[in-house]
C-alpha cells in the first residue's frame, strides 16, 4: 500500500445536538475449510440430511473426548499469517458455558485469553479510493453450535447438529470502522484473503461466514459510546442496513436524554430494524475456564514457517504487481484481484500477451456474458487459454477486433475455439491490398457527390467511407489498411 | 471471598439446578467452605510460575483430517425423549 493515500471521512450522523460519529467493530465467525470437524472425525459438508454428520463427540455423549484436527490449526496460523497477524505458539482452550438446545455440550470449546492468533492489520480500500487500516485484535479457533428449525412443527423446534462442532474462526475486529461502507468493505476484504488463503469458501448465504456488528455512536473526539451488538448478520447489505439502523436509533435515544444499554440485538431483514433479544436469553455469563478434557495447543516456529513458505500471494500483494509490472491502472486491478478466481484466470489470458487488452476483455467482455448469464467465472464456457488464443489472432491481424467480439460471442455459445470459428464462418481479416482497393473503388463510384463533398473539404464523411468498406468486405477488411487506402485515393 | 445468597442462587440458576429457597442458606454455607479450602492454596509462594492448565507434560495430540466417523444417526437419536425427520425434537425456542 503506498503512504499517499488517505482515510476515509467518517461518516457523520446529523442530529438535534450536533455531528455525531459512528464507530463500528466486527465480530466475523468464519467455517474454517477442513474435510472433518475440529475435535471430531464427523464430515463437514453442507446440506447433509439432519444428524447424518454428528459423532458421538458431536452429540456430547457422556465420556466422549475431543481430539485436535491438525489440519484445522493450519488453516487458523495460515489465516492470521494472512492477515499478517501474531502466531501465538501456545493457546488455550476455554469452556464457554451456556444452555441452548443446540449446544449439546452445555458449553461451546473456544479460546478465551489466550487464542491462536493474535493482533494483525487489513487494509480497506473504499469506492473513492480512500483507504481505512482495520486493526485485527485477535482470531481463535471455536466450534460451531447445532441448527435450529423452527418452522417443522407446531410445538417444537427440531434440532440437526450436523454443524455441531464444525471449526469456526472468530476474527475480532478493532472498533477502527467509521460508516457502514467501511464495514461492508472490510467484510469482503476479509472474504477476499480466506479465499484466496482457501481456508474458508466466504459463503456468506450458506452461512459459511456472518458477521456480528458492534455499533456505538459518540460526538467526534469523545470517549467511545456503550455499544450494542448486533448478532449473526449474514450478508453485506444486512450488514449495512443494520447498521443505518442501529446507529440512528442509538442518537435518537441519547438526544431524547436516554441511556445505551449494552445489550445484544437481532436484525429483522424483513422490516431492516433491529430489536432487543429477549433479556433472558441475553443475562450471560459464560463462566469461561481451562477446558480440562484438552492441552494446551503448542507448536514451533518451523511449523509456522513451512506454512508461510506455501502462502499464496495475496490480493494486496497482487494488486501492487498488476499496477507496477503488468501496467494496469488502480481500478482494473482491484477489479481483477477482488476474487482468487478471476485474478487467475486472468493471468493465463495475460500470460506473454498484452496485459491491458487481457484485462479489458476479461472485465468487459467475460464479465458482460457471464453476468448475463449468471455464470461463475469457474464455470465459464470459454477458458482463459481459449480467450488467449482469441487475443492471439486478433494481435497477428487475423481478424479485427470488431469480428473478434463476435467471434467471442460464438466461442461463448458454443465452446469452440476462436481458430476453429475463424476457419468455420471464414472470418479471415482481408488485409489484401488488392481485393481492399476494389472494394474502395467500387465504394467511390457508388458515392461520386460523397467523394466529391470530401474533397471540398468534409473531412468528416472519412468515417462514411471506412463504413462503407466495411460493410462490403463484411467486416474482414483490415480497418488499418481500409484507412490507408482511402485516404490516398481520396485525396488522389 | 464469601458468597452471599443471591450469588448462590445465581449461580444454581446458570447451571440450571433447581434449588429452594430454604436450603439456599445451607449451600451458601457449604460452597463459602469449599472456597475457603482452594483459598489455602493462596498460600503457596507461586512467584514466577507460569499458569498452567495441565499437569501433563506432554503435547496436545492431534487428530488427522479425515472423515472416519459421523453417519450413525440412529444412534445419536436413540436416547432423544422426541425425535422425528431424523430431527431432535426439543420444546419451541423462538426468538
Amino acid at each position: 500500500m503506498s503512504d499517499t493515500v488517505k482515510a476515509p471521512e467518517p461518516q457523520l450522523i446529523q442530529g438535534a445536538t450536533g455531528d455525531w460519529e459512528i464507530v463500528l467493530g466486527l465480530e466475523i465467525h468464519a467455517q474454517v475449510v477442513s474435510n472433518a470437524k475440529l475435535f471430531s472425525g464427523a464430515a463437514t459438508e453442507f446440506g447433509a440430511e439432519p444428524n447424518t454428520q454428528v459423532s458421538l463427540v458431536d452429540a456430547a455423549m457422556p465420556g466422549m473426548l475431543p481430539v485436535i484436527n491438525e489440519v484445522v490449526v493450519e488453516q487458523a496460523v495460515r489465516t492470521g499469517l494472512g492477515l499478517k497477524a501474531q502466531i501465538n505458539n501456545y493457546s488455550v482452550f476455554d469452556r464457554k458455558n451456556y444452555f441452548y438446545p443446540d449446544l449439546p455440550q452445555g458449553y461451546q470449546i473456544s479460546q478465551f485469553s489466550q487464542p491462536i492468533v493474535g493482533e494483525g492489520i487489513v487494509h480497506v480500500e473504499l469506492a473513492d479510493g480512500s483507504v481505512r487500516e482495520v486493526g485485527v485484535e485477535r482470531l481463535h479457533l471455536e466450534q460451531d453450535a447445532g441448527k435450529s428449525v423452527h418452522d417443522l412443527h407446531p410445538q417444537q423446534t427440531y434440532v440437526d447438529l450436523n454443524r455441531s462442532g464444525v471449526a469456526l474462526m472468530e476474527i475480532v475486529s478493532k472498533p477502527d470502522m467509521r460508516s457502514a461502507e467501511e464495514a461492508a468493505a472490510y467484510v469482503r476484504k476479509i472474504r477476499s484473503i480466506l479465499r484466496y488463503l482457501g481456508t474458508c469458501d466466504g459463503n456468506m448465504e450458506q452461512g459459511s461466514m456472518r458477521a456480528d456488528v458492534n455499533v456505538s455512536v459518540r460526538k467526534p473526539g469523545d470517549d467511545l459510546g456503550t455499544r450494542a451488538e448486533i448478532k449473526n448478520v449474514n450478508s453485506l447489505r444486512f450488514i449495512q442496513q443494520a447498521i443505518d439502523y442501529e446507529a440512528q436509533r442509538q442518537v435518537d435515544i441519547i438526544e431524547d436524554g436516554g441511556a445505551i444499554k449494552q445489550e445484544t440485538r437481532l436484525f429483522d431483514a424483513g422490516s431492516g430494524t433491529t430489536r432487543a433479544m429477549r433479556s433472558k436469553e441475553e443475562a450471560h455469563d459464560y463462566r469461561y475456564f481451562p477446558d480440562p478434557d484438552l492441552l494446551p495447543l503448542e507448536f514451533d516456529d518451523a511449523f509456522v514457517a513451512r506454512i508461510k513458505a506455501d502462502l499464496p500471494e495475496l490480493p494486496d500483494d497482487k494488486m501492487d504487481r498488476f499496477q507496477a509490472e503488468l501496467g494496469l491502472s488502480h481500478y482494473d486491478a482491484g477489479v481483477l484481484v477482488a476474487e482468487r478466481e478471476i485474478a487467475d484466470y486472468f493471468e493465463v489470458v495475460a500470460n506473454g500477451r498484452d496485459a491491458k487488452i487481457a484485462a479489458n476483455w476479461v472485465s468487459g467482455n467475460l464479465f458482460g456474458l457471464l453476468n448475463k448469464d449468471g455464470t461463475a467465472i469457474t464455470d465459464s464456457p470459454v477458458t482463459a487459454e481459449q480467450l488467449g488464443g482469441l487475443l492471439d489472432l486478433m494481435a497477428d491481424g487475423t481478424i479485427s477486433g470488431k469480428i473478434a467480439k463476435d467471434v467471442f460471442e460464438d466461442m461463448f455459445a458454443t465452446g469452440k475455439d476462436a481458430a476453429t470459428i475463424v476457419d468455420e464462418k471464414g472470418l479471415k481479416q482481408v488485409s489484401d491490398t488488392g481485393a481492399i482497393e476494389t472494394m474502395v473503388d467500387e465504394v467511390m463510384a457508388a458515392n461520386q457527390d460523397k467523394v466529391e463533398e470530401y474533397r471540398g473539404g468534409k473531412d468528416k464523411l472519412m468515417g462514411f467511407f471506412v463504413g462503407q468498406v466495411m460493410k462490403a468486405s463484411k467486416g474482414q477488411a483490415n480497418p488499418g489498411v481500409v484507412n490507408q487506402i482511402l485516404k490516398n485515393k481520396l485525396s488522389g | 471471598m464469601s458468597l452471599d445468597k443471591a450469588t448462590v442462587a445465581g449461580i444454581a440458576h446458570l447451571a440450571r439446578i433447581k434449588v429452594d429457597d430454604d436450603r439456599l442458606e445451607t449451600m451458601v454455607g457449604e460452597l463459602n467452605n469449599i472456597l475457603g479450602w482452594i483459598e489455602q492454596l493462596d498460600e503457596v509462594d507461586t512467584d514466577g510460575v507460569a499458569p498452567m492448565t495441565s499437569v501433563a507434560d506432554m503435547d496436545a495430540p492431534q487428530r488427522q483430517d479425515i472423515v472416519n466417523d459421523g453417519d450413525c444417526r440412529d444412534r445419536v437419536l436413540a436416547n432423544a425423549p422426541a425425535a422425528a425427520d431424523g430431527f431432535f425434537g426439543v420444546p419451541k425456542v423462538i426468538e
